[in-house]
């Protein structure tokens, strides 16, 4: 089963990087840009095929290890 | 005063830090392999700067599950003391024994260079032979050293004293310009700055040196 996962910046916590590149965009020539925030995204292949137990083994694997909650969020899309 | 030194993948303060112990106590510290699991029986352990893992993922987040972690929260949790210097304040703050999280710094810049801090707590087992609210300098070397926690987080650290060491002058965007942090219980202690690379008048100036002595008093 895949998964993709998605980890983004909490609201309120400063993305110096997704600034720099809203800065960026603007300097090639794309105006109108009002905003950048950048994340993670990861692909993930489980051996798992029940969909309750896979999404309840990402969430840990968030917890612990791909996110940190403090300043980040994540989602997780489970599918092909 | 017994030290160790855990020894990370790409971890490349661990010998500063030796040096410094060994100066200090006149007794060379154990470095533990990240990869172990049982620490040496140690009045002191020291995380040490460098770029665990490549600081892939995040900086210090996979150093925060390596074995030996488990014995260094085993050691923390006794009321030792314990320091993360660096990559290891950020390998603290991933395992969760201190709060918040060390970011990208905000101009993006690696920042590399001696930096004056303010002693805000002495009153700790690591600071006691500074000045309280002196100014000392030490050798800052990092790219994501921008401290953050939410504001009741902060709060709560402004209050219970637990902010040891400000920036005089923010290098990174740190909140409240915080540079170095103690847990509540006093003996983890997170910092950015190099106080091992702070021990030689050639070499970064002596300000390191009153930290290790401070502990040797402390321990003894």
């Amino acid at each position: 089963m895949k998964a993709r996962i998605h980890i983004t910046l909490k609201n309120g916590v400063l993305d110096p990087q997704g600034k720099a590149i809203q800065s960026a965009l603007g300097a090639i020539g794309f105006d109108g840009v009002d905003d950048v925030r950048q994340g993670k995204f990861m692909e993930i292949e489980l051996a798992e095929t029940d969909e309750t137990k896979a999404r309840s083994t990402l969430e840990a694997m968030c917890e612990k290890l791909l996110a940190n909650t403090v300043i980040e969020n994540y989602a997780i899309d489970l599918g092909d | 005063m017994k030290t160790a030194v855990v020894v990370f993948p790409a971890s490349n303060c661990d010998r500063d830090a030796a040096v410094a112990v060994e100066k200090v106590t006149g007794a060379k510290p154990a470095m533990v392999w990240h990869g172990d699991r049982d620490l040496p029986e140690v009045d002191l352990v020291i995380l040490p700067g460098g770029f665990s893992y490549g600081d892939y993922l995040r900086s210090g987040a996979m150093a925060s599950l390596s074995p030996i972690m488990e014995a260094v929260k085993r050691h923390a949790g006794r009321g030792k003391p314990t320091i993360g210097i660096c990559n290891g304040f950020q390998v603290l703050t991933e395992a969760a024994l201190l709060p918040g999280v060390l970011m990208r710094n905000a101009n993006l810049l690696f920042v590399c260079k001696s930096v004056p801090l303010i002693v805000e707590n002495n009153n700790t087992k690591f600071t006691h032979n500074y000045s309280q609210g002196g100014t000392i300098s030490l050798p800052v070397a990092h790219h994501d050293g921008n401290y953050f926690a939410d504001d009741d987080t902060l709060d709560r650290l402004e209050d219970e004293g637990q902010v040891v060491f400000r920036y005089a002058d923010n290098p990174n965007g740190s909140a409240r310009d915080i540079a170095g942090i103690i847990n509540k219980g006093g003996n983890v202690l997170g910092m950015m700055p190099h106080p091992e690379r702070a021990i030689e008048p050639q070499l970064g100036g002596l300000d390191g040196l009153p930290m290790f002595e401070g502990l040797l008093e402390a321990v003894n």
